[in-house]
């Protein structure tokens, strides 16, 4: 039993200095930053000028999108560049588990993609004036943010190149924007997409952030987070299957 | 001296090419173990093996009696391993790569700053410790790499091919970092291609060909037994490299 504590303490305490190491290497370095936070803001405000109404209704799109791509901003660096050099071999020969190592690198994306969804989520309640439950949206942020930190790592985990990456990770990010309704709405949507959106963690993400943006007391958030935390589950196991693989 | 690695009918098998073929050596505590071979005899596949990077396809090892499958972790806690390529990483300082290296060991964070600030000033990096290591020459990166390996005061050093492409004085100067390490107690396990350098640091060598360990001993009792002058006629004799050398020599 103590034996088993110790070694759950040496994962935990892997999996946070990994975690903080990347973020000091790679994250808050300007590629990751515009590419988690800027981009995101320049697609909303491309989609409001086309089709000016209320902004409002765009906000949980702006912030799912920059869950989306702020917590894969840099895994492709993260993961594949130093399988590359070598340095993740440097992490595995730590006395902590790979799953750990691969948990801090998804532990990196999540605090990332917190400190941006925060900034855009306060900066949109501020201009904007909103009055979102705060429970919920952390009940829907804190999950979305582990689901697509750890698609990314899956992704990521199944190539050896950067550039494999960066391609193999647009193609889910570019298909959610469409079908997840980030922009237009997956009520209105022909029926064989809107099934293929219910496959989406997204429209999860975005449902779950319209409704914490609206009155929804008589409701339960819960479905949605449990449906999130399911995903990452889903996403989690196979990573760190393809990579014990890939050290076998 | 008691068996520090214990390893028995070691084997791996990447498909139907078997890299590693049931190898059987003790390395005893406190000696230096050269472990020798030409490119592809299957070193860095058993170092990867011992070290726990690579799953052993058969066979099994212990290093300081813990099982290297299921007990890799204590293991791992035992042993530091520098690898073939200076992996550390290049947007830290070398301060802040030792002090990684120290967090993720669990040294004690009142050791942390004291283990790394006396490693930069053994291996002559302390006035560059706020550097990037990306900014660091080969010699030096070396150097650090080695250093993060030690991080954590372990028992049994692997060195994979450490003075590779290294100058001459930088390599001299590792040689003897090498000693220094044997004189205070540290089991080293090295592979090198310099037999030079084998002969120089190594206590016993083992001479590995296509994944098979074809002899063990010390220097001198090979180059006794072969009646040879070097470790490189020892091996080119046991490896059976000498008539192609002989025959480029000829051609000359």
């Amino acid at each position: 039993m103590k034996k088993e504590s110790k070694m759950w303490r040496d994962n935990l305490r892997g999996i946070f200095y990994i975690a903080l190491k990347d973020i000091k290497t790679y994250y808050f370095k300007p590629p990751a930053v515009s590419w988690g936070i800027v981009f995101p803001i320049t697609w909303i405000l491309a989609f409001y000028l086309r089709n000016p109404g209320s902004f409002e209704e765009l906000v949980p799109g702006l912030i799912a999108m920059t869950i989306l791509f702020s917590t894969t901003a840099a895994e492709a660096v993260v993961i594949n560049f130093e399988l590359r050099l070598g340095s993740l071999e440097r992490l595995l020969l730590a006395p902590i588990s790979l799953s750990a190592v691969l948990l801090g690198k998804v532990l990196g994306g999540v605090i990332f993609g917190f400190a941006m969804t925060t900034v855009v989520t306060i900066g949109s309640i501020i201009v904007l004036g909103l009055h979102p439950n705060f429970i919920y949206l952390i009940l829907i942020i804190i999950p979305s943010l582990l689901v697509f930190s750890s698609l990314g790592a899956l992704l990521c985990v199944l190539v050896k190149e950067v550039f494999e990456a960066q391609t193999l990770l647009n193609l889910p990010r570019f298909l959610m924007i469409f079908l997840s309704g980030v922009v237009y709405p997956v009520s209105k949507m022909p029926l064989v997409l809107r099934y293929l959106s219910y496959v989406l963690p997204l429209t999860y993400t975005v449902d779950g952030l319209k409704f914490s943006f609206s009155d929804s007391s008589n409701k339960t958030i819960l479905p949605y987070a449990l449906i999130l935390i399911g995903f990452f589950l889903i996403f989690i196991f196979p990573a760190v299957k393809l990579l014990s693989k890939k050290f076998e | 001296m008691e068996n520090i690695i214990d390893v028995k009918k070691l084997t791996k098998r990447f498909g139907s090419f078997t890299a590693v073929d049931e190898i059987s050596f003790e390395v005893k505590s406190g000696e230096v173990f050269g472990f020798l071979g030409p490119n592809g005899a299957g070193k860095t596949t058993t170092i990867r093996m011992l070290t726990g990077l690579s799953k052993p396809s058969g066979g099994s090892a212990s290093i300081l009696g813990f099982d290297i499958q299921s007990e890799i972790i204590k293991v791992k806690k035992l042993i530091g391993v520098v690898p073939e390529i200076s992996n550390l990483y290049d947007e830290l300082s070398a301060f802040d790569n030792l002090l990684f290296m120290a967090q993720l060991y669990g040294v004690p964070r009142t050791q942390r700053r004291k283990n790394a600030e006396e490693l930069l000033k053994t291996f002559r990096l302390y006035e560059r410790k706020d550097s990037l290591f990306r900014t660091f020459s080969r010699g030096m990166k070396r150097a650090l790499t080695i250093a993060a390996a030690l991080i954590h005061k372990p028992k049994i050093l692997f060195l994979d091919e450490p003075t590779v492409g290294l100058d001459v004085v930088a390599a001299r100067s590792l040689r003897n970092l090498i000693s220094n390490f044997r004189r205070q107690g540290t089991t080293i396990f090295l592979t090198t291609h310099y037999l030079e350098e084998a002969d120089l640091l190594c206590d016993r060598v083992a001479i590995l060909v296509k994944g098979k360990v074809l002899t063990i001993d010390t220097p001198n009792a090979l180059k006794a037994e072969t009646n040879k002058k070097s470790l490189e006629e020892v091996f080119m004799k046991i490896t059976g490299l000498e008539p192609e050398v002989l025959a480029i020599e000829k051609g000359k």
